[in-house]
């Protein structure tokens, strides 16, 4: 116990501030009104859904969680069930194998809700494309307000993804540190 | 309530007679005859070996479909692993099909081809020899249509709903854009009935941040009476894209068939190339590759050991383990431009040198970081709580680890030696020797005590690579790929060993690519660790193991 303490103390708080929002990550206008977002803000819980990547964004979402960027502390929480939760986070290009298995999970998600896509198969499809296998990019199978690009895109950048699906769209969009 | 024990006899598993299932919880896969007289050689088969130019020791044969269990049986009394099973079309090469193995022997790989006929391609099924290779044929078979006589599982298992059945995706004729209507997707999941027995089904959807898959469980009170999974949801047509891609550009693709490996896909998809055209990669390169698998290893460690702990409520392993990871990957970014070495393995070499002063700080940083995982391995040692729950829970028995084949550093933990970097050791590891970690528990106990000493280990190859990187080139052109060429990539991965088996065609382009995870061989002994084990306990034994879903269902 007494180690455990030590390295405690010894490691202090590494945790560095969170990004800005960026609006060009938007890809629809902000359907929530004001009043919404100022309550998810302090509190908004995201469901996590891999919809067929390659898990190496699962890899950054999972850092987002860690010391550095400490998601928590900005009052996000990962949930365990879509019924709890205000975001879907999906990775991926969509296979088809999931595609009703993603449906079924929004369409579980309460209103009002937020999707924010992450990654370049979860923009665009990605090197995986459209094919027999793959719907391509969640866009195709539900409505996407925020993608994240990135191969894989870093926590920072996926952070910054959140803030803005959860900003009100009206504020100028700072551009500077975007990881 | 009755004990377990009195109610066990009232239990009763439906289907088992049609469906054994590739992981019976009943055992009922014949204990497999081991000969008395050791290691069997690849010359003692006395079949037509064609050798495989390549860094790793490979042959080819062509085996009858006629002789395919003879060579099977004979191979697995001499102690050779099943490392993949795979179909291929060949009607546009004049032929039918083709059912691949990749069999490792001790001198290494042998390559059997089994020529199928046109129509009704059939070859008589090997998974009561091998085990693992029953989910692998019911893959070849949603694939190309190619049937294994006998095999009493016939279930499918990587089509669901995205095409109908009697329609074979990786079939020539079948077009990369074909799409259907969602076809039915009924299961027969084995049915566990009797008094008190509670069906649990997980996924795909999880409750954390994981891959998507299904589990069902099969439980009385909280103890895990069965467990069977389901994969696949992933499968997002992969080897069918390899086809469309020349052998330079499948070289991105190979980098993503499992994101937590990517350094060990791109090695094995380069080394199968190099191999095909004669390319001899700098030995600059092959030292920088040694860095960057090592480096990829070190990461995925640190990352589960932290939520090893995570899942046993020790959430300081979890921020512990996670400061140090990002630390890590922020060094891969800061030398080699990217957190997880995505790309830099490229064919005919690496895409990024490392300057003397930046492998310094390579070594230090390394050597920082070493020094930190030493003081939080005393103190998961020294938990109480947390020993509590490693020891005796998870376990794979080393018995049942060699009959099923269990791969990669679980395998080394159910006393399973061995580590291609040891067996085989080609450049770099002839250099600098590699210590293999081993224990012989099984449990997850065992596998964290395996992870550890590799995590050591992988730091003191990183640090010795990164001091005496020989001088010279870190890329030469890839030689072209003449048509019927074939060539084996074959790395340990962090998980286990990554195969790469390549067929180019004509005009620069790719005939067949099957990239094969270890995870094939480690999903069916996960429904076998959490045997008699409770249901919470499912999340820690699965994180001991992590196996990929990315990688099996491709
Ligand atoms: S964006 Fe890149 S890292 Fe993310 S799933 Fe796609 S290939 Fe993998």
């Amino acid at each position: 116990m007494y180690q455990l303490l030590k390295q405690i103390a010894k490691t202090g708080i590494v945790t560095e501030p969170p990004p800005q929002s960026d609006e060009s990550l938007r890809q629809i206008e902000q359907r929530l009104p004001e009043a919404i977002l100022k309550h998810i803000g302090r509190a908004l819980a995201i469901r996590h859904v891999d919809a067929g990547s390659c898990n190496g964004c699962e890899l950054e979402i999972h850092a987002c969680n860690g010391p550095h960027y400490n998601l928590e502390r900005l009052g996000i929480k990962f949930v365990a069930s879509p019924r709890h939760a205000d975001m879907l986070l999906v990775t991926g290009p969509v296979s088809r194998n999931m595609e009703v298995a993603l449906r079924r999970t929004f369409e579980a998600t309460p209103d009002p809700k937020l999707v924010v896509a992450i990654g370049d198969c979860g923009c665009d499809g990605g090197i995986f494309g459209e094919s027999y296998a793959a719907c391509g990019r969640v866009a195709n199978v539900i409505p996407v307000d925020v993608a994240v690009p990135g191969c894989p895109p870093e926590p920072k950048a996926i952070l910054q993804g959140i803030l803005t699906a959860i900003s009100s769209g009206k504020r100028p969009a700072p551009t500077a540190d975007r990881a | 309530m009755r004990s377990c024990r009195q109610l066990r006899k009232t239990w009763r598993f439906d289907n088992t007679k049609s469906i054994t299932g590739d992981s019976d919880a009943l055992g009922l896969v014949d204990i497999v005859r081991k000969s008395e007289r050791g290691p069997l050689d690849l010359k003692d088969l006395a079949l037509d070996l064609k050798p495989v130019a390549g860094a790793m020791p490979a042959s080819h044969a062509v085996v009858r479909a006629e002789e395919l269990r003879r060579v099977c049986e004979r191979a697995r009394e001499g102690y050779a692993r099943l490392v993949a099973l795979w179909g291929s079309d060949e009607t546009a090469r004049g032929a039918g099909f083709a059912l691949h193995l990749a069999l490792a022997f001790p001198s290494g790989i042998l390559w059997a081809s089994v020529p199928l006929a046109r129509e009704h391609p059939r070859y008589p099924g090997i998974a009561d020899i091998y085990p693992c290779a029953n989910r692998m044929q019911r893959a070849a078979y949603d694939l190309l249509g190619i049937h294994a006589q006998d095999s009493p599982d016939r279930r499918k298992w990587v089509r669901h709903r995205a095409w109908p059945g009697g329609v074979f995706p990786l079939r020539k004729e079948f077009d990369i854009a074909s799409r259907f209507p969602p076809a039915d997707d009924q299961y027969p999941f084995v049915k566990v009935s009797g008094e008190g027995v509670h069906e649990i089904p997980v996924g795909p959807v999880h409750a954390g941040i994981i891959e998507p898959g299904h589990f069902r469980f099969s439980i009385v009170g909280e103890k895990i009476l069965r467990l069977e999974e389901r994969l696949c949801y992933k499968h997002k047509g992969i080897e069918k894209r390899f086809e469309a891609l020349t052998p330079e550009q499948g070289a991105r693709l190979a980098g993503r068939v499992s994101g937590d490996s990517t350094v060990a896909y791109a090695w094995a998809y380069a080394m199968a190339l190099e191999g095909i055209g004669g390319t001899e990669p700098p030995v600059r390169a092959l030292a920088l590759r040694g860095i960057l698998l090592e480096m990829e290893r070190i990461a995925n460690h640190l990352g589960d050991l932290g939520y090893i702990g995570n899942d046993v409520a020790l959430a300081f392993g979890f921020f512990q383990f996670w400061r140090l990871k990002e630390a890590l990957l922020r060094l891969n970014s800061e030398l080699f431009g990217h957190r997880y070495l995505m790309d830099l393995v490229t064919p005919g070499g690496v895409a990024r040198d490392l300057q003397r002063r930046q492998a310094e700080r390579l070594i230090a940083r390394l050597e920082a970081i070493g020094a930190e995982v030493a003081a939080l391995k005393s103190i998961y040692d020294e938990h109480a709580g947390a020993q509590d729950r490693f020891i005796m829970t998870g376990q794979i028995a080393p018995e049942l680890a060699e009959k099923m084949d269990l791969a990669g550093f679980a395998g080394r933990a159910s006393g399973i030696r061995h580590d291609l970097r040891v067996d085989y050791p080609a450049a770099p590891w002839q250099q600098i020797g590699v210590q293999m970690a081993s224990h012989t528990r099984g449990d997850v106990a065992a596998r964290v005590s395996v992870r550890f000493d590799e995590l050591f280990e992988s730091i003191r190859l990183v640090q010795a690579l990164a001091a005496q990187l020989p001088p010279g080139e870190i890329r030469v052109p890839l030689a072209a790929c003449p048509a019927g060429g074939r060539g084996v990539g074959w790395v340990e991965g962090w998980r286990g060993e990554v195969l790469v088996a390549v067929e180019t065609a004509g005009e620069n382009r790719i005939h067949r690519v099957h990239p094969h995870d270890p995870s094939w061989q480690n999903w069916p002994l996960l429904e076998r660790a959490v045997l008699g084990n409770i249901v919470p306990d499912f999340p820690l034994i699965n994180k001991s193991f992590n196996l990929s879903y990315s990688g099996q269902d491709l």
